[in-house]
């Protein structure tokens, strides 16, 4: 299987109140030594064939991602396309 | 005038806006998300609601159903296009305005009565309120809190094209109470509280929404007649 994996992450200087809600949340499990939580999203594309990489930025810039507020990474997952 | 009201999977106030619409003077077209065709309207609501479930990021998907590519198209040419709550989201998706709408900032879902200032009035939705009117309609959101980087939000100021602010508390953190705002042309809105809920004494807070729809009709009838749509006035 040919899988591109998009990681979305609000972009550094917008505000994650959903992170924060999490960071505010840890030392109720006794965890203190957390300075910050920051959510983003993990998405896995599966491609027919050869894993296509342009495509798939293509597809993260247009609709997986809004770049007004989010960055975006992409990679080819190693383990299911045989890549080292 | 005829205005269309775009009902996507998920829309919820497409209902209301048409009744809005048809209590401002005007015919409701309704629109469908799956119809490229625009069915000749003069102008375009987008409702509020949960468009394709609100799935990846609000108004995202929705900024690519064949409707909206008709809509980008005519908005670019100048057709009157508000957007509400949702529709709003959509807006922006789709570039057609500046920003961003995310989460509330306290992640709590807002529902009341809001006041609201509104500040521009030379668009083609808000041109029947003077500048500084207080007015009060609902908002309802969970992911209404406008932001945009420093330079998008100075020039939006500096040219006017806040159309409306929070008063009396923002309810859901927008950067600099900002309700609302439109394009450089001014035929294009987005709001986030819900004008056309403010139309009826029975079931709204006031009867303020209803300016929305009859400024597009005033506007429409202003273009009909050789005049400029928005934008020029000031």
């Amino acid at each position: 299987m040919a899988r591109v994996v998009v990681d979305v992450m609000l972009k550094p200087e917008i505000l994650d109140p959903q992170g924060q809600a999490v960071a505010n949340a840890l030392p109720r499990l006794g965890v203190t030594d957390v300075s910050s939580v920051r959510i983003g999203r993990r998405i896995e594309i599966d491609f027919a064939g050869e894993p296509d990489l342009d495509r798939a930025r293509e597809i993260a810039d247009k609709l997986l991602a809004n770049p007004v507020i989010e960055d975006f990474e992409i990679r080819v997952e190693a383990a299911a396309a045989e890549v080292a | 005038m005829r205005i269309g009201v775009v009902t996507f999977p998920g829309s919820l106030d497409d209902g209301d806006a048409a009744r809005a619409a048809r209590l401002a003077g005007a015919e409701a077209v309704r629109l469908w998300h799956g119809d490229p065709d625009l069915h000749g309207v003069d102008a375009v609501v987008l409702p509020g609601g949960f468009s394709y479930g609100d799935y990846l990021r609000c108004g995202a998907i929705a900024r690519f159903a064949p409707v909206m590519e008709s809509i980008i198209d005519a908005a670019r040419g100048g057709l009157p296009v508000l957007g509400i709550c949702n529709g709003f989201q959509v807006l922006c998706e789709a570039h057609l305005l500046p920003g961003a709408l995310t989460r509330n900032q306290h992640l709590h879902f807002r529902n009341r009565d809001q006041w609201l200032k509104v500040e521009a009035t030379n668009t083609a939705w808000t041109n029947g309120f003077t500048a500084g009117q207080e007015i009060l309609i609902p908002v309802k959101n969970g992911e209404g809190c406008f932001v945009a980087d420093t330079h998008t939000l100075d020039a939006l100021e500096a040219e006017g094209r806040v159309i409306a602010r929070y008063i009396n508390g923002n309810p859901n953190g927008s950067q600099r109470d900002i309700a609302g705002i439109t394009n450089e042309a001014g035929n294009v809105v987005g709001i986030m509280p819900h004008p056309e809920h403010a139309v009826e004494a029975l079931t709204g807070p006031s009867l303020d929404g209803l300016g929305f729809f009859t400024s597009v009709l005033r506007a429409l009838a202003g273009s009909s007649a050789g005049g400029q749509l928005a934008g020029g006035q000031q």
